[in-house]
């Protein structure tokens, strides 16, 4: 099915920004923006929801700690309670303050790591991923509004979209969509 | 413009009548002879030590622990700690590391121990609302120096909580003069007889360190820093009230230097104040990492008390332009200064335990022993309360999860303090009774009272500040 999108180009976010306020008003819907650098403010202009990536690192480093204690207490209070200098290794407690250099890092460590691919596979981010620029010149300076065209009349939506600054609009079909 | 309101002084001043009397009522029921602790001792049938920790639990001092203080300081402190070589029973002598005490030096040992129990908890809630006070001055000085631009709305708030600082550093002063004309014991060192060569109660340690640890010393030191931090807050405040007035920013530039300037006075000034008003009440014990561990706690309540006194400007409708974001920066400090305390807590702790120096770990073995409860009670609410509680960026949004956040983190530093100070003065007669606590609330009452008059005496946003406008419209 031929699926067709408007790509609306942008050179300042101050003026992407407000675009972005039009077309919602407009209720358009916005596909994606691509933009150079962060634009403060501008996930909340989408409607985007916020992400719950904090959530899943929370829950990792909880895992990491449990996995701190578990080896430990395993290795050196079950398995093999040897008198290492003196240390108490009749229980886990009585051990803990030399634990805790190791459950700290660990919580660090799981938090951290599982949190990063986390984020990896829910962006589909991985090494010899091919890149999606529909323009080069997004990675640049350009930014870049892709708005669903279908439906809608394209003549009546460029003439919106240059209303709100946008300097170039091209009519894409899209034919794998 | 903010004013005193009279319910407000009217609680405060409830504060500090209701804290005397529940002071004076303890304090005239407190053992004053030898004769009353060995009748409190019998009525409690020569009790096994480890029953309950009350006002009263005076069958606690049985096992001699707290060696450093009074009239067993003729042996090294750390021989005497392991716990299961001292005798348990309760009548006739027992053994502490060699000393034998007899019955009646028993006897001696816990009365000296209730005498300082009015004095420690005067010590101990002088020392916490001082803290908050002199550590807000530090953060506000921070502002200044960091140039920070979310913090302007909130620096008369900070001046306002500041003006605890002289009456709070004066009755501190006061208070150590008294020690150190023997009105008290709550400083062993303090005591004369130790510095007598071949002397009964010679104690080789103390004199050793007679060069820092005098009376003199302590006195002259404490009148530096307090003169010290004292100027900087007055010029503060008035470099402030010039730029408001002011057509340039010269005064600011002036405040910028001048809280650089106190910022450096500052941490070497707490650092030995720590030493000289805490760490010396142990005087056979010494930590490297005690100063930082102090400012720590002092941090943390300082920024929770700047939290709970904007919240509650902010709630009867001034401050108009504080808005959640502030908050939610003020609660991100409390976060992360409350992770560090605990860091500090934890290094000074673990490096302790690890190497288990007789000399050093007696110093936590005391308090393991005889304050399991608030030794790890206030752990847990310094910090795995707020560990959980703040840990959710919109948690810090919500002012009454803040408030109570605040009062656990104030509640749990004031145990902390406690725990530094009560071991080292009342050893085992310890408890959170009558004394305790209507000291607590006196001062409590005092500082409410000086802080909002303190507050009302200047508008609460200050005019021209360079960085007002980026306060203003701060956003998170």
């Amino acid at each position: 099915m031929a699926h067709s999108v408007i790509h609306a180009i942008y050179t300042d976010d101050d003026v992407l920004m407000n675009a972005v306020k039009e077309v919602k008003k407009k209720h358009l819907h916005i596909n994606e923006i691509y933009s150079p650098f962060p634009v403060h403010g501008l996930d909340k202009a989408m409607g985007l929801a916020p992400t719950r990536i904090a959530i899943t690192a929370f829950m990792y480093g909880c895992l990491g700690l449990t996995v701190a204690i578990v080896m430990m207490n395993f290795i050196m209070i079950e398995d093999w309670p040897q008198d290492i200098g003196g240390k108490p290794s009749f229980s886990y407690i009585e051990n803990m303050p030399a634990f805790v250099p190791i459950m700290f890092e660990l919580t660090v460590f799981f938090a951290a790591h599982l949190m990063v691919i986390t984020f990896y596979m829910r962006s589909k981010l991985w090494p010899f991923k091919k890149a999606e620029n529909p323009d080069l010149r997004t990675t640049d300076d350009h930014f870049l509004m892709e708005i669903d065209a279908d439906g809608q009349n394209a003549q009546e939506l460029a003439d919106f979209l240059v209303t709100t600054g946008a300097t170039e609009i091209n009519l894409v079909a899209n034919e794998e969509a | 413009m903010y004013t005193l309101s009279k319910n407000l002084k009217l609680s405060a001043i409830i504060f500090m009548v209701v804290g005397a009397v529940l002071f004076a009522v303890d304090y005239v029921m407190l053992p004053k002879s030898t004769a009353d602790i060995e009748a409190m001792e019998a009525a409690h049938g020569g009790g096994h030590g480890d029953t309950a920790h009350e006002v009263d639990g005076g069958t606690h001092t049985e096992k001699g622990h707290s060696t450093e203080i009074h009239g067993e300081s003729n042996h090294a402190s750390g021989v005497a700690h392991g716990d299961s070589q001292l005798a348990d029973s309760h009548d006739g002598d027992h053994a502490d590391g060699g000393h034998v005490m007899s019955k009646e030096e028993h006897l001696e040992h816990t009365l000296h121990q209730y005498q300082n129990k009015p004095w420690s908890a005067i010590y101990i809630a002088a020392f916490f609302f001082f803290m908050i006070a002199l550590a807000c001055l530090a953060f506000y000085a921070v502002q200044y120096v960091a140039q920070a631009g979310w913090s302007p709305l909130l620096l008369r708030v900070m001046e306002g909580i500041t003006g605890y600082l002289l009456p709070g550093s004066i009755i501190m002063f006061v208070l150590l003069a008294l020690s150190g004309f023997h009105l008290n014991h709550l400083f062993h060192w303090m005591d004369p007889d130790l510095l007598v060569e071949g002397g009964d109660k010679y104690d080789k340690l103390i004199a050793g360190k007679s060069g820092y640890l005098n009376v003199t010393g302590l006195l002259i030191r404490a009148a530096v820093f307090i003169a010290g931090w004292n100027i900087y807050r007055f010029f503060a405040v008035k470099f402030s009230k010039n730029q408001d007035e002011g057509a340039d920013n010269r005064w600011h530039k002036k405040s910028f230097k001048a809280a650089a300037g106190f910022l450096v006075f500052f941490i070497y000034t707490e650092s030995i104040m720590s030493w000289d008003w805490i760490m010396s009440l142990d005087p056979h014990w010494f930590s490297t990492l005690f100063g930082w561990y102090v400012f720590a706690g002092m941090m943390v309540c300082a920024i929770t008390v700047i939290a709970m006194v904007t919240i509650y400007l902010k709630s009867i409708g001034l401050l108009e332009n504080v808005n959640d974001s502030h908050i939610h920066d003020l609660a991100k400090f409390m976060f992360a200064f409350s992770i560090f305390w605990t860091y500090l807590w934890f290094s000074q702790f673990m490096l302790i335990w690890y190497s288990n120096i007789p000399e050093e770990v007696t110093y936590y073995i005391t308090r393991i022993e005889d304050y399991n409860l608030p030794f790890f009670g206030m752990l847990a609410m310094n910090f795995v309360f707020p560990l959980l509680l703040l840990m959710n960026s919109e948690y810090k949004r919500i002012n009454w999860f803040v408030m109570m956040a605040g009062v656990v983190i104030l509640l749990g530093h004031y145990l902390d303090l406690f725990n530094m100070v009560m071991p080292a003065t009342v050893g085992k007669s310890w408890s959170i009774g009558f004394v305790e606590i209507g000291s607590l609330m006196f001062f409590f009452g005092l500082f409410i009272f000086v802080v909002f008059s303190s507050l009302a005496k200047r508008p609460l946003e200050p005019k021209r500040n360079p960085l007002i406008e980026e306060s203003k419209h701060f956003h998170y």
